[in-house]
Parts: C-alpha cells; sequence; structure tokens
C-alpha cells in the first residue's frame, strides 16, 4: 500500500519516496521535501490538520491534503 | 564625485533579515510602496567609512527565486532587472545559523546570477548551546563568497559586514553549479533563441511565467519558446532543488559540524504547552483578551488627552484668528476636527502592532496560524486569516494590509471581503452613546446589561464575518489550487528595537494612508455642513424665533441647527428620508450616517451639532447629547430614539460599510474595483435588511 505523510502517527518518521505530485507547491520542495529526505511528525492540530513537520531540518505545517500527496517509506525505530 | 552603492538585503523570512537591516541604518531609514502595488519597500543608508553611503534595500522575506506571492515576486524583478535603479552592486544573503542548508538554497539561486553575494550568517550567538561548528574557510571558498557571522542580539559581526560590503568589488561572481546539466538538450537550444541572454536569467523567466505570471518589466519575449509543458518545468524545476540541495550538503558535510547533544530543546517543550489540544487554545484566548483590554482600555488615557488636545487646538485656531471666516472655520472645523479624528486612533493602532510584532518576532504567531487553520478553513478562511481578523478590531485598513502572506488567493479575498464585519475601534462611540440611550440600566446575575449588549455586537461582527465567509466560499470560483505552508520558526525573545521600529512604521504607514482620505471627507462634509442653497440657510437667523427666556448661547445652537437643516448635508438627510424611515430613523439620524462615510465615529460628532448641542467638545457634552437625543420627538410626539430603532441603529453600525479609507485600501489590494464595489453593496444591503427587521419586529 502506497504511504503518504498522512498516514505517519505522531513521532513518526519516514523517507520520501516521491514528491513529484503536480499539486504539491514548489514552495514545499524547496524547503526539502524531496526524495530522500527524512520527515519526522512531530505533533498535530486537532482533527490531525495541519500536520507539524521536520523535513530537511526544516519545521514546518502544512496540510493533511497537501501531506497526502508526498509519497514515504516508514522507518521503525 | 560618489556613486551610491547599492546593497540589497535578501533572506529567507524568519532569519532576522531586518534586524541586520535595523543594525545597519539605525533609525536611517524610510518605508515606501513599490510603484503599483503596496508591498513596504524598506530603504535605509548605512555609512561606511570614507565618506562612502550604501543605500541599503531590505527585500522582502522568500524561500527562493520562485515567486509565490506578491511580496515574493518583488525579489525576483529587481534581481531580473538590471536597468532597475536599485539593482544591487552587491546582495547581502541572511541566513540563520540553525537553517543554514534551506537559506543557502536561495543563495545558490542568488549566486547563479552572477551578483557579487555576501553571506551572513546571522543568530551566531546561538552556534555554542546548538552545538554547532563551522568552518568559515572552507565554506566560503567552497560558495565562492565572504561570509560575515553575525549576532544582530550580542551587536557582534556587523562592522566585519560593513568592510566586507566596501570590498565588494573582490567578491567572486562565479556560480555555484550548472543549472543547465537538469535538461542539456533543452538549455541549449534556449540559449539558440537568444544567444545574448544569461541561461539562468532566461530559465526563470520561463518558469516565473509557468507559476505565477506576473514579470512585468521584461523586454524578453519568451512566448516563442513555449517547448515544454507547465508539467514537463515543474519537473524540471523539482530536479534543480535535488540538485542544489546536494551541492548544498555536500559543502556542510565538510564545513557544519552538528553535535546534537549540546541542543538544548526549548522549541519541543514550549510547543508542547503552546499548541497543546487545550492548553493551546486557553493560552491564546488569554493573550486574545489582553490585545482587546489593551485597545480598549490602556488606550482610553492617550486617546482622551488627543482629544481634548484638538478640541482646545480648534477652539484656539478660532480664538486667534477672529473673524477670519471661512479660512478659520475651515482650519478649525475641517482641517483640525478632521486631523484629530485620525491622529485619535493611534494609540489603539499602536497597542495593536506592539502586540502582534511581539508575537510574530517571538515566533508564537506561527504556532496560532497552525492552531486555528481547520477551524478557520471550513469557513473558507485560512489559518493566516486570523491576524487580519484580530488587526479588524482595532481598524480594517491594517487588517486588509495583513493578508498579503496569505498565498491562496481565494482565502486572502475572502478575508479580505469579511475583515471589516470585525468591530472596528470607530465604531466603539457610536455603540457607546446608542446602548447608554436605548439599553435600561440593570444587571443580570452581575453582568449589566449594557455591557452584555456591547459584547453580544462584538461577538456579531465576528459572527457576521465567518458567516459571510462561509456563504462567499461557496459562492466564489477560482482556478487556484489551495496552498498552505508555514515555517514554525525557532522560539525566541523579541528584539526591543525590532518591535519599536515595527509599530512607528505601521503606524505612520496607517496614519497616511487612510489619514489622506478621511482627511479629505472631512473637507468635503464640512463644506457641505457649512454651505447651502437659499435664504433659508444664509438668513438663518431672521428664521430662528427668539424667545425672552433663551440665553444667548441656547439662540446660537438653534441657529446653527436651523444652518445644518438648511445645508447641503441636511438636504442629503431629508432626500434619504423616506429610505431610512422604515429602519426608525429621521433625517438627522440620516445625516450622521451620511457623515460616517468618513469614519464612523464622525456620528457622534455629528450629531452633536445636529441636536444643537453647539461648539463645546464631545467629551464633556456626552450627557447633553444623550439627554437631548432621548428627548428627540416626531411631530406626532412619538420618541425617535426607543429601543426599537436603537437596536436597528447598532444593527446598521455593526453591518454597514461605512469607510471610505477601507474601500479604497481594498481596491488597491485586489487591484479591482469590482470587490470594494461588491463589499459596499453587500455589506450596506446586509446591514439594511437586518435593521429592518429588527426595527419592523420590535416596534
Amino acid at each position: 500500500m502506497r504511504l503518504t505523510i498522512a498516514d505517519l502517527k505522531k513521532g513518526e518518521k519516514g523517507v520520501i519516496t516521491d514528491s513529484s505530485s503536480e499539486d504539491i507547491p514548489l514552495k514545499l520542495l524547496e524547503m526539502g521535501c524531496l526524495p530522500g529526505n527524512e520527515v519526522h511528525l512531530l505533533q498535530l492540530a486537532p482533527f490531525a490538520d495541519p500536520m507539524y513537520l521536520n523535513v530537511n531540518d526544516s519545521f514546518l505545517a502544512i496540510r493533511k491534503e497537501t501531506a497526502s500527496l508526498i509519497v514515504i517509506e516508514k522507518i521503525d525505530e | 564625485m560618489s556613486k551610491q552603492l547599492n546593497v540589497a538585503l535578501i533572506g529567507n523570512p524568519n532569519t532576522g533579515k531586518t534586524s541586520v537591516f535595523n543594525a545597519l541604518t539605525g533609525l536611517n531609514q524610510k518605508v515606501g510602496n513599490y510603484p503599483g502595488i503596496t508591498v513596504d519597500k524598506k530603504q535605509g543608508i548605512c555609512k561606511l567609512s570614507r565618506g562612502v553611503k550604501a543605500h541599503i534595500l531590505d527585500l522582502p522575506g522568500t524561500y527562493s527565486l520562485n515567486a509565490s506571492s506578491l511580496d515574493e515576486n518583488v525579489v525576483i524583478e529587481l534581481l531580473l532587472n538590471k536597468n532597475d535603479k536599485d539593482y544591487p552592486d552587491v546582495a547581502i544573503i541572511v541566513s540563520d545559523v540553525e537553517n543554514l542548508k534551506r537559506n543557502l538554497l536561495l543563495f545558490t539561486q542568488i549566486k547563479d546570477l552572477k551578483i557579487p553575494t555576501i553571506l551572513v550568517i546571522n543568530m551566531s550567538d546561538l552556534m555554542n548551546r546548538k552545538g554547532i561548528s563551522l568552518n568559515i574557510e572552507l565554506l566560503e571558498t567552497k560558495l565562492h563568497t565572504k561570509i560575515a557571522l553575525v549576532s544582530t542580539r550580542k551587536n557582534s559581526g556587523i562592522q566585519e559586514l560593513k568592510q566586507l560590503i566596501e570590498g565588494y568589488k573582490t567578491i567572486s561572481t562565479e556560480s555555484c553549479l550548472d543549472t543547465t546539466s537538469i535538461d542539456t538538450d533543452y538549455f541549449q537550444s534556449l540559449q539558440k533563441a537568444f544567444p545574448n541572454q544569461d541561461l539562468y536569467k532566461l530559465w526563470l523567466v520561463i518558469t516565473q511565467d509557468a507559476n505565477f505570471g506576473k514579470i512585468t518589466r521584461q523586454e524578453l519575449d519568451i512566448s516563442k519558446f513555449k517547448t515544454k509543458s507547465n508539467q514537463e518545468l515543474k519537473r524540471l524545476q523539482q530536479k534543480e532543488a535535488i540538485k542544489r540541495y546536494q551541492f548544498i550538503n555536500a559543502i556542510l558535510k565538510e564545513g557544519q559540524t552538528i553535535d546534537r547533544s549540546k541542543a538544548t530543546d526549548l522549541r519541543s517543550k514550549l510547543d508542547r504547552l503552546l499548541i497543546h489540544k487545550v492548553w493551546g487554545y486557553v493560552i491564546f484566548f488569554i493573550i486574545l483578551l489582553t490585545i482587546f483590554q489593551a485597545i480598549y482600555d490602556w488606550a482610553t488615557f492617550p486617546m482622551d488627552l488627543i482629544d481634548t488636545t484638538f478640541a482646545s487646538l480648534a477652539e484656539w485656531v478660532k480664538n486667534t484668528f477672529p473673524g477670519g471666516g471661512m479660512v478659520t472655520d475651515l482650519v478649525a472645523e475641517g482641517i483640525v476636527s478632521g486631523i484629530g479624528g485620525i491622529v485619535i486612533f493611534i494609540p489603539q493602532i499602536a497597542f495593536l502592532f506592539l502586540f502582534i510584532s511581539i508575537l510574530e518576532e517571538s515566533g508564537y504567531m506561527s504556532r496560532v496560524v497552525f492552531l486555528m487553520d481547520r477551524v478557520m478553513r471550513r469557513y473558507g478562511l485560512s489559518g493566516k486569516s486570523l491576524v487580519p481578523l484580530i488587526s479588524g478590531t482595532a481598524c480594517a485598513i491594517p487588517a486588509v494590509m495583513a493578508t498579503r502572506n496569505i498565498e491562496n488567493w481565494k482565502e486572502r479575498l475572502i478575508t479580505i471581503l469579511v475583515v471589516p464585519f470585525t468591530t472596528c475601534s470607530a465604531r466603539l462611540p457610536v455603540y457607546l452613546i446608542i446602548i447608554a440611550l436605548v439599553i435600561p440600566e440593570g444587571s443580570i446575575i452581575g453582568l449589566n446589561y449594557q455591557a452584555l449588549v456591547l459584547m453580544a455586537l462584538y461577538l456579531l461582527g465576528f459572527g457576521m464575518a465567518i458567516l459571510s465567509a462561509y456563504i462567499l466560499d461557496r459562492i466564489l470560483k477560482t482556478k487556484h489550487k489551495t496552498f498552505f505552508v508555514v515555517e514554525m520558526p525557532n522560539y525566541k525573545l523579541p528584539l526591543l528595537k525590532n518591535v519599536v521600529i515595527t509599530v512607528i512604521e505601521k503606524t505612520k504607514t496607517f496614519v497616511f494612508e487612510a489619514g489622506k482620505i478621511i482627511l479629505a471627507i472631512s473637507i468635503i462634509l464640512w463644506v457641505l455642513a457649512s454651505y447651502g442653497p437659499g435664504d433659508k440657510f444664509n438668513n438663518a437667523e431672521s428664521y430662528v424665533e427668539t424667545s425672552a427666556t433663551q440665553t444667548i448661547y441656547e439662540r446660537d445652537d438653534q441657529i446653527a441647527a436651523f444652518k445644518l437643516e438648511h445645508s447641503y448635508i441636511g438636504i442629503v438627510g431629508k432626500t434619504i428620508e423616506p429610505l431610512i424611515k422604515p429602519l426608525g430613523y429621521d433625517w438627522k439620524v440620516g445625516i450622521g450616517l451620511v457623515a460616517s462615510f468618513a469614519a464612523r465615529e464622525v456620528f457622534v460628532g455629528t450629531l452633536a451639532t445636529i441636536y444643537s448641542v453647539g461648539s463645546a467638545s464631545e467629551g464633556e457634552n456626552i450627557d447633553t447629547i444623550k439627554t437631548k437625543m432621548a428627548n428627540e420627538t416626531y411631530a406626532d410626539g412619538t420618541k425617535v430614539f426607543t429601543l426599537a430603532s436603537g437596536i436597528s441603529l447598532l444593527l446598521f453600525y455593526a453591518f454597514a460599510m461605512q469607510c471610505m479609507s477601507t474601500l479604497a485600501i481594498v481596491k488597491r489590494e485586489t487591484k479591482s474595483w469590482k470587490w470594494p464595489i461588491l463589499q459596499l453593496i453587500g455589506m450596506t444591503a446586509i446591514a439594511y435588511i437586518c435593521a429592518l427587521i429588527a426595527f419592523q419586529f420590535l416596534k
């Protein structure tokens, strides 16, 4: 099954494998949402949206809608 | 001859770029506008040695050279236009020592434009605490640049930076990496088509058009070179970003070591509390209450002071230039009270920006955006709409301007359209007098009726803003995609200097932007109220009956009232009377409504004149106006101000679009008359209908 950032639970980590969807804003790519980079889901707002992440050493919040476009592989700690 | 040295400060948001700007220029700065748009253009002068002056331009914060907002677009437009008078001789990229990796992305892009570039690594005082060490020499060599380690908090490194600026000619203009390798064939054919142009610049122009389409000052016609679809371009841009990060990562691997065990984690500790599912909201609510307290309580003292000062100034003008006739009256009643009407808002606006800039500087505001986004989105707004909505409680003008960082056009537009529903401070004097007039005193479970009504009006304003946003969200169709990325910056103590400068600058902008219009309208209103057609206006004295019991002052007041009735504005009031009759107002209230278009609080002053309270300042006479209004009756003896007409009037003021200054700002921010006109008609219609229903139901 295809996993995305939206499937992560609080505290979990993953590695981005694909962020080529056309609907991902370029700004997000430039902040480091690129294949090979690690994502750490730090916190969730109520209703699990937006999501507070650490990607590529950047701390940012994105909406679930966008998060569900970024494909990852989960890292088991 | 002293050739001006142009320096552009460029950097990601939250890197302390503005602090560096303030450190370089001190108070030697001014804020203007870029032509045609309302993005603040901050410039300042920095004195270097031997009398050389550097002209420093603080460009809006941006994450990359691919613009996604109006602010960011300014940066790219300037850097692509060598003929611009502000085109930099040297660029300073401000980066934050903790976010070096991401900050360097923009750095490599600027380097590719072959502009001499200095890299400022700011917040260097945090290096120890965060366990970061840097090999500056290595970084300078690999990045083909000069580096200044700066701490604006500790005030270190600024002298070194000034020296680097002076020696800008020795800085390499070599680019960092070769972008063209992302698609060699494409770039080769591009070069063939435009043999004299820089390839990276061409690439930027082409991709900007794909993303934003706002590059104006371009002589290049790239339309004949559209050989790639937008999707293909996007893919190439992703490749470009990956390539840049590969380059940056390789360099940082050698040049930067981070000992994470040393890092103290303030962020996660504070986040755990400030964006907690319960406590986060509680804390935000308390902060909101404090802001309201400041705006409506602490600000009253300076406001009263301003009010009495301007009243006595107007009086002074009148007494000092007696018999000056029209000019004296114009100065005293039109200009002085017009300016007074603007200055009176300064304390509230200053308090508001004080809080907002502290919240923004500290990094807290992004947490609020995070907490509120989901709730706001349900109504077609964004988490970022919150700052405008809070600002709206002081004044809608700065609130509309605060919508600029909302990337999504639809969410931004909806925010702009609904913000004037929030209860701005100009409504307050109107609310206070009407409430005092029609709402009985007394209390229920210790809560004062009048206070409850006032609170209800605030909630009503917010409620209407949210409801209209919800409706607009359903109606408006836009092709823009949703788009929401918020950086969650590190928490830091706000720098006093930055806060003070922000408060001064924002307040100044408000005074001059809104001031012009309020002043112009006060003068027009003064003219309309001071002149009238026909004998009844010009010979008012002979029409007003004298009676033995009245004092000379009472007679003067009566004449003034009679004159106003037959002035141009009085005629306007009488003309609209049939229209406002169903709402429970007479022509006198009509005059107040018309006058309110300058600024709503003018209503009270106008009524004071109409009810012939005379020339005394309104503050002292509030009880007199109240008594006169309470005794005001129609010809048949029924009272004008009853519970029904009072509530109707309160609702009208709560919802109607009665502020020309706001309309003008909305026009500028949306670049079209369509939206302010829609706002004017829509809001006034809602106000009319609500007031009508309330009056007809209650009467």
